[in-house]
């Protein structure tokens, strides 16, 4: 997440794809094979059997992303391509982290987690292990909130994002 | 019907209008070759899968139509990997069919199992892996108008053993009459934007000094014709890129002839110093822009593609036109004829052109008595010798550019070469099959002997098959492109590029390939030999040119450096002050 922060613009692109074997893995070659750089990847099925969605955000300094997009839109097993607006879409994600803990300050994080909407999975004897959906953003800040106890163990599972109903109205 | 896979698969390539194919048998591809014998597509044997994939390219390139090309699995494919990456580059329409282990033994590391689709699917413009028998004729469909369609190129169809093979039940397929593609992701969108093509009239109308760029995508989209009206409508000179020779006329006034790394002075310098680069079908590759940020800095751009990731990929257009070439000239030529092509004085420009034109002709030293013959006199006497619409194929390196700067290209689909990959050993099989798509032309491969030492065993192919091509090999004994680098930019040191002077004996090698075969060394000889050489019609024929090693291709522009510093022949660097 450092070059957002560094202030380079991200895309967030919904990739609209067939749902056929090898398709993920044109994609990736595409982005390998061009020198554009990937910094989050997210791919699951629709409410179409035959398509899935792959959820892409690119690094808008590898490439212009208008780039990024007519060569996307080259791959065959490719039907549709959204750049996501930034504002003008729903991102989620999903943090399972496991951290560190000393039994006396379980409320600590507890009340944390609490005011960041996560939940408790799991409680071992040092560690806990939490999960928290939210924009990006929300679980960035929760993430650096977590580091001075000890993260052990640490996944994400890349965003996913739908533009705004307003925004697809047309 | 109710049939099996091979024969659906052969029938499907029928339906597609296929009159030939390009192979070589082997395992994984056995059942489909059984039903090969009672089809009336023609199969030519070649002797090495990259020749049956060069050839399918030839034969692509002065046909129109798609090249086919079929090996078994394994070393096969990867075999023809390189012709794949060839036609990728260079937008050729290819279809390319490959055995595969059997559907169960895929991902065992089986007898010649190779991931075809995952090695070739970043060189190819769509591949298929087949698994069921059923599917073959919607892919062989989906192929076709995949690989012919939009912007051209190879198509990859990977088909497993187990549903080709009669003996198994998982081949068994009803062939219906009526097979509709599926491509829900693949959508071709030739026509233009009205809006833009206005915006362009008005740059041509406005430029003073405005030039023609032409790409390969000229011939793609066929429309060789529409640019000379456009070019003689307007008056505007034209530059033929390296994959677009013989597009406009090179006898024609307006042609400037070759831009780029070995194009001539006047075209390099015109692009240079034009206020408008209408490019049409060409994509500002590096070996024409030179160091991109010295290029053309004065230019407005107008860019006309198929491909809309073409535009702004590599220089930011002015005016950009999504589409067919073709399609967009004749939109631009009735505009201009509604508003006319202005009235901009282009006087001072065309005297320009025409100085540098005089000033920096394509020269070379002619060679003195006893000296060895020069590579580009053997180019011009061939050209003189031979019909204008002869199909001249080239490999890679020196020999390639001076064929592309002496010969007169009159005629579209008359050039064939490795233009982006840059695929030595390329002409011999690409020769072939383009006498193959076009048996009445005269087919000449202009080869150097590093190239010739990549491919020549397809001679055997051409003498076994009766066709029969003509190869001038311009043999200098030399890596010669590599060791005119090395004479230029590493102090005259010449690493490996030395072949050798006498093995192999080209002479007697063509001939125990079945070819007639001269050697010729002296400038005397040549006419006569390429007068014996066009004789010949029932077998191929080689001729062993020995050039003069030290020969350079000028002018050139030095990898990294601005097409304003070009190097000229030592003859007109006082010109150049």
């Amino acid at each position: 997440m450092s070059a957002e922060s560094q202030g380079h613009r991200n895309h967030t692109l919904v990739v609209t794809v067939e749902n056929k074997s090898g398709v993920l893995a044109r994609v990736a070659s595409l982005f390998a094979r061009r020198a554009f750089n990937i910094r989050s990847l997210a791919v699951a099925p629709t409410e179409d059997d035959h398509l899935s969605r792959i959820t892409i955000v690119v690094d808008g300094e590898s490439a212009p992303i208008e780039q990024v997009v007519n060569q996307l839109d080259k791959l065959i097993n490719v039907v549709d391509i959204q750049d996501l607006q930034p504002g003008h879409a729903i991102e989620r994600e999903l943090m399972l982290v496991t951290v560190a803990v000393e039994p006396e300050h379980r409320d600590d994080i507890v009340e944390q987690l609490d005011r960041a909407g996560g939940k408790v999975m799991s409680v071992g004897a040092d560690s806990m292990m939490l999960s928290l959906v939210g924009d990006p953003e929300h679980i960035d800040t929760f993430e650096n909130l977590l580091r001075p106890f000890g993260i052990l163990e640490i996944q994400r599972t890349g965003r996913v994002a739908l533009a705004n109903l307003d925004e697809t109205i047309e | 019907m109710k049939t099996d896979g091979g024969q659906a698969l052969i029938r499907s390539l029928e339906r597609e209008g296929v009159e030939v194919m390009f192979g070589l048998p082997g395992g994984a591809i056995l059942p489909v070759y059984d039903p090969i014998i009672d089809s009336k597509i023609r199969h030519i044997l070649v002797r090495h899968e990259q020749g049956a994939g060069h050839m399918a390219e030839g034969y692509a390139q002065a046909t129109g139509k798609p090249g086919v090309a079929m090996v078994t699995s394994g070393p096969a494919a990867t075999n023809i990997v390189t012709p794949l990456c060839d036609a990728y580059l260079d937008s050729i329409p290819m279809v390319v069919i490959t055995g595969q282990v059997p559907t169960a033994a895929i991902g065992t590391d089986a007898f010649q199992e190779c991931d075809t689709t995952g090695i070739t699917a970043s060189i190819t413009k769509h591949n298929f892996l087949v698994t069921e028998a059923q599917d073959i004729p919607r892919v062989i469909r989906e192929a076709f108008h995949i690989a012919t369609t939009g912007r051209p190129g190879p198509v990859l169809v990977d088909i497993p053993k187990d549903i080709v093979d009669p003996t198994n039940p998982r081949s068994s397929l009803e062939l219906e009459d009526n097979v509709e593609i599926d491509l829900p992701g693949y959508k071709v969108d030739t026509s233009v934007d009205p809006e833009a093509i206005q915006k362009a009239v008005e740059l041509i109308q406005n430029a003073e000094r405005p030039i023609l760029y032409i790409g390969g995508g000229i011939l793609k989209s066929r429309a060789a014709e529409s640019l000379l009206e456009l070019a003689e409508l307007t008056g505007i000179h034209v530059v033929t890129t390296l994959m677009a020779r013989g597009a406009f006329p090179d006898s024609h006034e307006l042609c400037l002839g070759m831009p780029g790394m070995h194009g001539n002075f006047t075209a390099v310098t015109a692009m240079q110093e034009s206020d408008l680069l209408i490019a049409l079908g060409a994509r500002f590759d590096d070996r024409v822009t030179g160091k991109l940020d010295e290029f053309a800095v004065s230019a407005k751009i107008v860019h006309v593609d198929i491909d809309p990731a073409e535009l702004g990929k590599v220089r930011r257009p002015d005016v950009p036109i999504q589409g067919d070439c073709r399609t967009a000239i004749e939109a631009m030529v009735s505009v201009i004829r509604d508003s006319g092509s202005g009235d901009t004085d282009r006087t001072a420009w065309k005297s320009r052109i025409s100085g540098w034109q005089e000033r920096f002709p394509l020269v070379y030293e002619a060679s003195t008595p006893g000296q060895a013959l020069k590579p580009q006199f053997v180019i011009e006497k061939l050209r003189d010798a031979t019909p204008a619409d002869t199909i001249v194929a080239s490999g890679v390196g020196q020999h390639q550019m001076w064929a592309s700067q002496y010969w007169t290209f009159n005629h579209p689909y008359t050039w064939i070469n490795s233009g982006g990959l840059g695929t030595m050993g390329f002409s011999i099989p690409a020769a072939i099959g383009a006498k193959v798509g076009c048996p009445d032309k005269m087919v000449w491969a202009v080869d150097g002997d590093g190239c010739f030492q990549m491919t020549a065993q397809e001679l055997v192919t051409a003498r076994v098959e009766n066709i029969p091509i003509k190869v001038a090999l311009l043999n200098n004994s030399y890596l010669g492109m590599v060791r005119q680098w090395q004479d230029m930019f590493y102090e005259e040191r010449h690493s490996e590029v030395f072949l050798s002077k006498e093995i192999p004996d080209y002479k007697g090698w063509a001939e125990s390939m079945g070819c007639f075969a001269m050697r010729v060394d002296d400038p005397d000889e040549v006419e006569e030999a390429i007068a014996r050489a066009n004789e010949v019609e029932d077998r191929p024929v080689v001729i062993d040119f020995r050039t003069a090693a030290e020969e350079k291709v000028y002018p050139m522009v030095a990898s990294g450096t601005g097409n304003s510093d070009v190097i000229v022949p030592p003859s007109q660097e006082k010109e150049i002050r």
